[in-house]
């Protein structure tokens, strides 16, 4: 099998995968970070995104492969201390309930931020229709993004 | 299994985990309603819910599974009310069906709160009482001039203070007192109040350790195929391409144990999960569809049709219904429908299990019944209890899917077979495959009214499946569960009859949030709509019409009437729909508003009541709520679980939709909090009454009247 090289959080992790492993598999069993979630496999929840070149991907059906050597960020990577403005937002709004999709969640809307720093409720419709949620924080999430836009 | 936020906390875990005895001082446990000293730690055969260290740790206990109604926020603070302690000082650790934790380690139907207020406050009230009478003795000091606060005693005259940790091992020696005093609610600090959750940053952050990310030394993984047609038997299977699959180290069949019905099964072992997933894909598998391969969502409408020609079995009968709906001038019928739907928790089922020594077995799970597993495979392996270390994980989402132990059997079975610790993971496909699902019921409604609309005879039929598996079920009673409610609501008929008709079913099913109230209040609560429209009366004072009596049923509608402002005129193009819903779990009522967009509506605005008694957070009571709300609409508007050749139409999320982001209707969330005997349960009553408020808001709006669910929104 082939050895790819996986920046992830802007650290290098050698790993020796087949090509076609989504990268998801490749984060949680082999880079061992497990924040980034597994829901459905086929792109259609979200759990699993996390940002290529600061893009938001679904990294489930993204093969590895096409991940070597670019710049991957997981949930873990946007801040150290649970500091980053939609995490701020997140806490003070209280979104989460079962909290498995919002890993997700927050990636969508971290670069939904960085590319609208203050998006409407249509551009957070747009940006967030990726991301299931079945215990239903939609309302809160709408609201958390609200606020991480003041707190940017 | 604990959550750890900090580092600091880490360590303190690490310490207690053992649970060796070394740092243990004081432990509190109930025994019946009366709490008493669990004792040290090693001999203790009751439940030491709190813990306190001689280095000031306090470890909470929490037997009831966090799956995002928030247990892990609302039983600690129980806890941490009493003992004057802020939840964000202590390690919270959920209890894994442990025998010294009691009956109880499970959440399901609303219960976590309202069975526990009582009992777990008295627990941190004792450890308190003991606390302060600990630091008097040791100043020499009254009683009555200390308090606690902040997990320190004080000396109100002197203004000394002594942390919690220096006094736990003379507290530990004291008697437990008899009564310990509760808390005025006036002086409560967290229970009342809108507290936040300690697991929110975990949340926020990819910390929160569930199921799925659960890794122990030397682990494999499983992917497990079983028949898409329920009630197939395995004939054969070709792995030969499975095992040259890199990274698959074997085959082995299982089974897959669910409420009557064993399943066959076959799972392919890999290194890592991504390699057993490629393996499975690569069995030949042939089945004997056993005849099950017709079975189709179409023959078996007609069924349930055909079947609520039959009288049914009585729920509950009052006056003399034939009589008085044959006399009645004015008749109304009509028939409900409502779809089969999944759980669709976003973690798929996982589980794993290590068998160690021949006899001993640890199992990690995102479960909702730490009890239960505890219960059935130290039974079902013959092991005593011990033997058994139970981690309750995190669940990401389980609505009572988590309620049932069939994935977990297949990792311990998979253990037991090749003497490794094993992941078993479903796939998304394998959960909305396989099931269990929430049943359809159907619904004949009947009532008889009187000429100037006074409601003079009532029927609600039920026609559908049971989730109550039982091996002597006697078909010519009623269950109670597939009845749930409609006997029960506070409406005076003078005139009732209930029934029951139970449908066979091949197929699983289970308890899904709010139960069976989710597909009656449909019915129910659109059936008084109609009843309404034929007295050509409001909705709303219709209802109100058959409460003369005091009820919190009538203090719901009171409310939604002031909250949604009922009598304002809405906008041309605009109505608005009412509906309630009382079951065992709670009472909920919404008053939804729609507009007419296209050929469909758009909800503008629900306005949800909510009745509680007591409250204990009412920030998380609201996103309850609206979490509910949600999920009703899903149960609604999109395609719900449909069979055909045998098996689901739907395998995954691109064809079972769940309502999305952009679908979110405005949620306003009104708690009702008026004391009283009853403490009603949070997680569920949120659900029932939302699609019958909408359909009737369509109703109001455009004069369509669905009887079925689901419908199209954009096309009613």
């Amino acid at each position: 099998m082939p050895e790819y090289t996986l920046n992830v959080n802007n650290k290098d992790y050698k790993i020796d995968v087949d090509a076609q492993m989504p990268l998801l598999w490749a984060i949680r069993d082999f880079v061992g970070l497990k924040g980034t979630k597994f829901g459905c496999g086929i792109a259609q929840c979200g759990a699993c995104t996390v940002h290529l070149e600061g893009t938001p991907i679904r990294s489930c059906s993204f093969p590895v492969a096409a991940a070597a050597g670019k710049k991957i960020t997981t949930i873990e990577g946007i801040s150290e201390n649970i500091d980053h403005a939609v995490q701020k937002a997140w806490i003070e709004m209280q979104v989460p309930q079962c909290g498995y999709c919002q890993s997700g969640q927050i990636m969508s809307a971290v670069a939904l931020l960085k590319n609208k720093p203050h998006p409407t409720d249509a551009d957070i419709d747009a940006a967030m229709q990726g991301n299931l949620c079945r215990c239903g924080t939609y309302q809160r999430i709408r609201s958390a993004i609200h606020r991480a836009a003041e707190l940017v | 299994m604990e959550q750890v936020l900090s580092k600091i906390n880490r360590r303190h875990f690490l310490k207690v985990s053992g649970i060796t005895g070394a740092g243990f001082i004081i432990g509190l446990s109930l025994k019946g309603k009366n709490v008493v000293k669990a004792g040290e730690i090693a001999p203790y055969g009751l439940t030491p819910f709190v813990m306190i260290e001689k280095d000031g740790t306090i470890t909470i206990f929490n037997p009831k599974p966090e799956m995002g109604q928030g247990t892990f926020q609302s039983i600690p603070s129980l806890i941490a009310e009493e003992l004057e302690v802020p939840l964000t000082g202590v390690i919270i650790r959920q209890t894994g069906g442990e025998k010294i934790f009691g009956g109880g380690q499970s959440a399901g139907g609303s219960s976590s709160v309202r069975g526990s207020y009582f009992e777990l406050r008295k627990v941190g009230a004792s450890a308190k009482e003991m606390l302060v009478q600990a630091a008097a003795n040791q100043w020499k000091v009254p009683v009555e001039e200390c308090y606690a606060d902040d997990a320190k005693v004080f000396h109100k005259p002197s203004g000394k203070s002594i942390g919690y940790g220096d006094l736990a091992e003379a507290a530990s020696k004291l008697d437990v007192p008899k009564d310990p005093k509760l808390k005025d609610p006036k002086d409560f600090k967290l229970l009342g109040k809108n507290t936040p959750r300690p697991d929110i940053p975990l949340k926020s952050s990819g910390r929160a350790v569930f199921g799925i990310d659960v890794e122990v030394p030397g682990m494999v993984y499983a992917s497990v195929a079983h028949s898409p047609v329920f009630g197939a038997k395995l004939v054969s299977y070709d792995d030969a391409a499975a095992k040259k699959v890199k990274g698959v180290i074997g085959v082995e069949k299982c089974q897959r144990k669910f409420g009557p019905y064993t399943y066959d099964a076959i799972a392919v072992i890999g290194e890592n999960y991504w390699a057993a997933l490629q393996g499975r894909k690569a069995l030949t598998i042939k089945w004997d569809n056993q005849g099950n391969d017709t079975f189709n969502s179409k023959d078996y409408t007609q069924y349930l049709h055909d079947l609520s020609k039959q009288e049914g079995a009585i729920d509950k009968e009052e006056g003399d219904f034939d009589k008085a709906y044959s006399e009645a001038p004015v008749k109304v019928d009509a028939f409900y429908e409502t779809p089969v739907v999944s759980h669709s928790p976003i973690e798929p089922m996982n589980c794993v299990a290590s068998w160690t020594d021949g006899d001993k077995l640890e199992i990690w799970a995102s479960t909702q019944v730490p009890g239960g597993i505890m219960g059935e495979f130290t039974k079902k392996y013959n092991i005593p209890e011990e033997n058994l270390t139970i981690h309750t994980m995190f669940s990401g989402g389980a609505f009572g899917r988590r309620l049932y132990t069939d994935f977990v059997g297949e990792a311990v079975q998979l253990s037991k077979a090749i003497g490794k610790p094993v992941k078993v993971l479903w796939t998304r496909e394998d959960d909305t495959e396989q099931g269990p699902f929430r049943p359809m019921t159907f619904s004949a409604l009947k009532a008889g009214l009187s000429a100037d609309g006074k409601a003079l005879a009532f029927q609600h039929k039920v026609i559908s499946p049971t989730i109550r598996y039982s091996k002597n079920y006697d078909k010519t009673k009623t269950d109670g569960t597939m009845t749930e409610g409609i006997s029960e609501q506070k409406y005076e008929f003078p005139n009732m009859k209930n029934l029951y008709v139970n449908a066979d079913f091949h197929v699983p099913v289970a308890a899904w949030r709010a139960v069976t109230s989710t597909t009656l209040a449909f019915a129910h609560e659109s059936f008084i709509d109609e009843m309404a429209v034929k007295a050509n009366k409001d909705p709303m004072e219709f209802r109100l019409g058959l409460l003369t009596k005091d009820s919190d049923t009538k203090t719901v509608l009171q409310k939604l009437k002031e909250v949604s402002n009922w009598d304002k005129p809405l906008p041309a193009g605009w109505g608005r729909g009412v509906a309630q819903y009382e079951f065992f779990a709670g009472l909920a009522g919404y008053v939804i508003e729609v507009s007419k967009k296209g050929n469909g509506v758009n909800i503008e605005k629900a306005y949800a009541v909510i009745d509680l008694g007591t409250v204990v957070n009412p920030d998380m009571t609201k996103a309850q709520v609206e979490g509910a709300a949600v999920m009703a609409l899903t149960a609604a508007i999109k395609s719900g679980i449909t069979f055909e050749n045998g098996q689901t139409v739907q395998k995954n999320f691109n064809t079972n939709q769940l309502v999305r982001i952009n679908e979110m209707p405005k949620v306003e969330v009104h708690i009702l909090a008026n004391g009283g005997p009853r403490i009603k349960g949070v997680g569920e009553p949120g659900l029932p009454p939302f699609a019958p408020a909408l359909c009737n808001a369509i109703y109001a709006a455009t004069g369509k009247r669905i009887r079925k669910l689901p419908f199209d929104i954009h096309n009613v």
